[in-house]
């Protein structure tokens, strides 16, 4: 992180928070680990790899920093840092469960009462492969988000379908750099270089 | 719940969020439980409603306050170090990209009644009202020894041996005269009361050079401070959530959370809601072990909303401001810490200013008065006094490893200091802040 705020050709990036939020086996992690690294895998532990990764967008000069819950969501003892500065949330159900599907209608509930007011908001209809053991119907799961205002996607993060589509529609709708600006000014990035040498001034040597 | 862990940490102040983070990190497998619904503890930031909800139960906050969102008021006050141990500790286990922090403006102290920048290197020395022509230049040759010292070079050393030499032989040495000693040993060294000048020179010395390398550690620092974003709150969350990703468990909202001993008396688990999780050990802060830790030490603490910034600071947002004990007739240093919405902690155009000092007295609230006495109106205050509670044992015979409560102290050496003592005692290693932990193997980023 250091690194890119010294990096003269990424001054002009806007770094969002993307946070995931939905029922623990829901695919949150494989989703990202879709779109940030390619990968799927059918058992997907939860993961450390998944916690906190980076992913740009150079067309878009958008880095997102995508945060996941890392399970803290599951006895409800999320930190508000969590939704803090969050620029957009994905909340993500399993098209085979009706259940996952009424929690992310509470996270919603949730992220509207902890969240930022002007928060992009996606519902990511996950596990699109399993088409045969479906139980939450296209219509109504579009029907909801309409209503709830939020933008709605059919993903598999298995097959990749609409995983690329999903975040890119999200970066777009982003309010552009200049009207959010996220690190203010005299932010100080902690690193490990070494403290600087302390200055020797001519009269005290 | 009825599970098997390695570890059980309760409550989710700093310390305990530490430790658990470096347990879970190290492969163990850690549960950690909160009575309250929020993290921090005694740590936490409090927003305007849970604030008036803690102290003036059934009141409301005034709107004049603004949203109470936008606080976040710290429980216990402190700043950061910049070169310092939690800094370190924040570094070593890759925490910093879950917080952001800014610096704080200024670092003052008090002397015969006024407020002055606390000089550092031997240039402030020079620039300095705290002193007199000669003693400026007795100064300047003390600061540049100290900041030339390095223990591993003789060279360094001019003959003395700092080991042995006390630190009051080491201002004799360098003649300084006594309002000096006192703003070096209280506003630079920062320690509370006048022992040390009775104890080998090297320790203060390195307090000395901390001070200092703070002051230098990223560019345009203007004290030796720093301050996250959204208050000191953030911490404990931060690392929470580095034990979250290590595999550690989360309960908040367990008031009813209970240590169950075996009949040795060592503890074996935690119960909650007539459902028992085991452990090897325990770890907590005091109010969750009774009987088991003893009173070090009473604090007393205001809580001050201001809508101007703190006089004679050069309108800082953030400062802080010793009153040293001879300054002000007592034993133990007053201090007072002023951040701002400029670390998002407060309403636009609102400072917090917190005054805070070690009880000495049967009318806590009157010792306070120096340090209010500074802020000029004052919109609400809030006055608290808290027992710092110590264990009575190191844990190895019961299998309780109790945090000590936080002191008054401004800065966080001491916190860290404690929670490496617990991890020693724990797993008989000692990280080496200095590193990057090796078992952060997350990949890189893309």
């Amino acid at each position: 992180m250091a690194a890119d705020l010294s990096a003269p050709a990424l001054a002009q990036q806007q770094t969002a928070k993307l946070v995931l939020l939905g029922e623990q086996a829901a695919g949150k992690s494989s989703l990202v680990l879709r779109y940030v690294k390619g990968q799927f895998f059918d058992y997907q532990a939860s993961t450390v790899g998944a916690a906190f990764l980076t992913k740009t967008i150079p067309e878009l000069n958008i880095k997102f920093e995508i945060w996941d819950t890392a399970g803290q969501e599951r006895y409800h003892s999320l930190a508000p840092m969590y939704y803090r500065g969050a620029a957009a949330a994905i909340i993500v159900y399993d098209i085979t469960s009706t259940d996952s599907f009424n929690r992310a209608k509470a996270w919603v509930r949730e992220l509207q009462r902890q969240g930022s007011p002007n928060m992009i908001m996606a519902l990511a209809g996950n596990k699109a492969d399993l088409e045969s053991a479906r139980a939450v119907a296209t219509e109504e799961a579009q029907a909801y988000a309409n209503e709830a205002g939020l933008f709605f996607l059919e993903t598999s993060a298995k097959t990749a379908a609409n995983v690329n589509e999903l975040f890119a529609e999200i970066a777009r709708k982003l309010p552009k750099a200049e009207a959010a600006p996220r690190q203010p000014q005299g932010g100080i990035v902690l690193d490990s270089a070494p403290a600087q040498a302390p200055k020797k001034s001519a009269c005290c040597a | 719940m009825d599970e098997e862990y390695d570890a059980i940490v309760l409550g989710t102040g700093l310390k305990e969020c530490i430790i658990s983070g470096l347990l879970s990190v190290k492969g163990l497998k850690v549960l950690h439980m909160d009575r309250n619904d929020y993290y921090g503890g005694e740590s936490a930031s409090l927003n305007l409603k849970q604030l008036w909800e803690k102290f003036r139960p059934g009141q409301q906050p005034p709107p004049s306050l603004g949203a109470s969102r936008d606080y976040n008021v710290d429980m216990v006050p402190k700043f950061m170090m910049a070169n310092g141990q939690l800094v370190k500790t924040l570094i070593y286990t890759d925490v910093t990209k879950y917080l952001e922090f800014k610096a704080v403006d200024g670092s003052y102290v008090l002397n015969k009644g006024k407020v002055y920048k606390t000089p550092v290197t031997p240039n402030e020395a020079l620039a300095s009202p705290l002193m007199g022509m000669i003693e400026k230049f007795r100064a300047r040759g003390f600061f540049s020894f100290v900041e030339a010292y390095d223990v591993r070079d003789p060279a360094t050393h001019k003959g003395l041996d700092l080991r042995r030499m006390t630190m009051g032989e080491l201002y004799t040495y360098y003649n300084l005269d006594a309002q000096t000693v006192d703003f070096i040993g209280h506003a630079i060294a920062l320690h509370r009361d006048d022992k040390y000048l009775g104890e080998p020179a090297l320790p203060t010395v390195n307090k000395i050079k901390l001070y200092h390398d703070s002051l230098t550690r990223y560019e345009g620092l203007t004290s030796p401070y720093i301050y996250p974003r959204y208050g000191l709150g953030e911490l404990p969350q931060a690392f929470a959530r580095l034990s979250a990703v290590y595999g550690g468990t989360y309960m908040l909202n367990k008031a009813d959370a209970e240590v169950v001993y075996d009949e040795s008396g060592a503890a074996v688990g935690v119960s909650s809601a007539g459902e028992t999780a085991r452990c090897k050990f325990v770890v907590g802060d005091a109010s969750y072990f009774p009987a088991k830790t003893r009173v070090a030490a009473r604090v007393v603490r205001a809580v001050c909303f201001l809508s101007h910034p703190v006089p004679n600071t050069n309108n800082a947002h953030s400062v802080q401001i010793i009153l040293p004990q001879k300054q002000i007739g007592r034993h133990s240093d007053m201090y007072v810490f002023c951040c701002s919405y400029a670390h998002n902690v407060a309403a636009n155009n609102k400072w917090l200013a917190f005054v805070s000092t070690t009880v000495e007295t049967a009318n806590p609230e009157a010792e306070l008065a120096p340090g209010l006495a500074l802020l000029g109106h004052i919109d609400e205050k809030f006055v608290t006094v808290s027992d710092v509670h110590a264990p009575l044992d190191d844990g190895s015979r019961d299998k309780c490893y109790i945090s000590t409560g936080y002191d008054p102290t401004t800065h966080f050496e001491t916190t860290v200091e404690d929670v490496l003592s617990l991890y020693r005692r724990i797993t008989g290693e000692v990280p080496d802040l200095d590193s990057k932990n090796p078992r952060l193997a997350e990949p890189p980023a893309e």
